[in-house]
């Protein structure tokens, strides 16, 4: 079976690969494009480590086809800091200690980005369910859930 | 597994072609959160072709009709579902089912269309769905045919499709006013699990009487039940502890569950019961509202 060609956009760039028709587009992204940000743990949806934005959903990269980011906006962790400026919650997780290994770290900022783009005044158990798909072995989550608390509340802060 | 190949179809006869083409190896791929994990686990056959439905507008849209009637395509995502201005109004419990369906990540991608087709007895939009009396829209080599949700599952991980037919879309009915449903499932955890019983009812009240009801059972039998025994306890009645313990009777007598590590055969049939009364005291209360 000879390979498919994909046009997409990766991080705002214009993006082409080549890809296997059963090629994951995590697989595509680390393997091929050497963007090793998004991290495999399960490969079954299972554990958000490989979360991406697949045009502005928050989807688990290892169950989407390379073929089926046709035509389509990928936003990958290589996006969310601005040259050398991280983002407010890459910033606040060094600062709260919310990661040891740092495996999961990547899906769970991009799935707390997608959280507080949509409510930037989550209860507390409104970002431990939405968070529910991202595990993480190490923090115990008291430190992520805190860490994304502030930043919600320093962005209602800064929008007053 | 290099010789599975992909193709994405912009027209549902095109996508009907081929299936039939493909002889039975046709693996149809809405949100893939099932064949994905089918596919990378090497359960998916060589020379199976993958047939992805999202380029197909019919598949992946959703069209309020007014009363409360709504079709929704069947690749369209629990999000999308989620994030729809009226949806949510019109059927909080067919809602709440979907939205259950796995993490946000999954739920970006999961629709009611796959989690039907892969027939799980314990798939939880599918009882919500038969509580709602929603009708699929299925195209096949043979033309168009509408099928209510339950005759669907044939047993887990079959169903009684035609070869070359896929389901396109879901059809909501009207309901009038004083009508609402909700849906309830039993797991050990409070997330991402599998329904140990899972349960849909949805009802019409008038003047405190209920005047329709219909009810579905999930992870209690080898597919998805409609139970009209327990749609009948509840029809006439005012809902008094009476009428819900018949229908929760009624519930019970259907269940032919398996015993597993997540609930033994009485666990389940005894949370049968538990959950129509639970979930028929929330359709009702949210009725009152409508």
């Amino acid at each position: 079976m000879s390979k498919l060609h994909v046009t997409t956009t990766i991080n705002g760039e214009p993006t082409e690969f080549l890809c296997e028709p059963t090629q994951a587009v995590l697989d595509v992204l680390r393997d091929q494009l050497g963007l090793t940000g998004t991290k495999e743990g399960c490969g079954s949806g299972d554990c958000g480590a490989c979360t991406i934005m697949l045009d502005g959903r928050m989807v688990c990269s290892c169950l989407v086809l390379g073929a089926e980011a046709e035509g389509k906006k990928i936003e990958t962790i290589e996006g969310m800091a601005q040259g050398d400026h991280l983002h407010a919650l890459q910033k606040k997780f060094i600062e709260f200690a919310a990661l040891q290994c740092g495996i999961c770290t990547p899906g769970f900022l991009m799935a707390s980005r997608a959280l507080l783009e949509r409510n930037n005044n989550p209860t507390e158990t409104e970002v431990r369910y939405w968070l529910a798909g991202n595990l993480c072995r190490c923090t115990g989550y008291d430190k992520i859930v805190r860490a994304v608390m502030e930043v919600a509340a320093d962005m209602r802060g800064a929008a007053r | 597994m290099t010789d599975i190949s992909y193709s994405s179809p912009k027209t549902i006869d095109e996508a009907v072609a081929a299936m039939v083409a493909a002889k039975g190896a046709g693996r149809i791929l809405a949100g893939g959160t099932d064949l994905l994990v089918q596919l990378r686990a090497g359960f998916v056959k060589p020379g199976s072709i993958i047939v992805d439905i999202k380029k197909i507008a019919e598949m992946t849209s959703i069209e309020d009709k007014g009363g409360g009637s709504f079709k929704v395509g069947a690749a369209v995502t629990g999000m999308q579902l989620h994030d729809h201005p009226t949806f949510k109004k019109a059927w909080p419990g067919v809602l709440e089912a979907i939205n259950l369906i796995g993490s946000k990540q999954i739920q970006g991608r999961a629709s009611a269309g796959g989690n039907l087709c892969n027939a799980s007895p314990a798939a939880d939009s599918v009882p919500a769905l038969v509580a709602a009396g929603a009708t699929v829209t299925v195209q096949g080599p043979k033309g168009r045919r509408e099928v209510a949700v339950e005759k669907i599952p044939a047993g887990p991980g079959r169903m009684t499709l035609e070869p070359g037919e896929i389901v396109v879309s879901f059809t909501l009915p009207a309901r009038p006013a004083g009508s609402s449903d909700a849906y309830l499932r039993l797991i050990p955890r409070t997330e991402m699990d599998i329904a140990v019983v899972g349960c849909g009812v949805n009802l019409t009240m008038k003047g405190g009487i209920c005047t329709a009801a219909r009810v579905g059972l999930g992870a209690v039998a080898p597919t998805v039940l409609l139970v009209e025994a327990a749609a009948k306890a509840l029809i006439g009645s005012k809902l008094d502890a009476n009428a819900l313990e018949a229908a929760a009777a009624a519930c019970r007598a259907v269940c032919k569950p398996i015993d597993d590590k997540r609930g033994t055969i009485v666990y389940r049939t005894k949370i049968a019961g538990v959950l129509l009364k639970r979930a028929t005291a929330i359709a009702a209360e949210r009725a009152a509202k409508n």
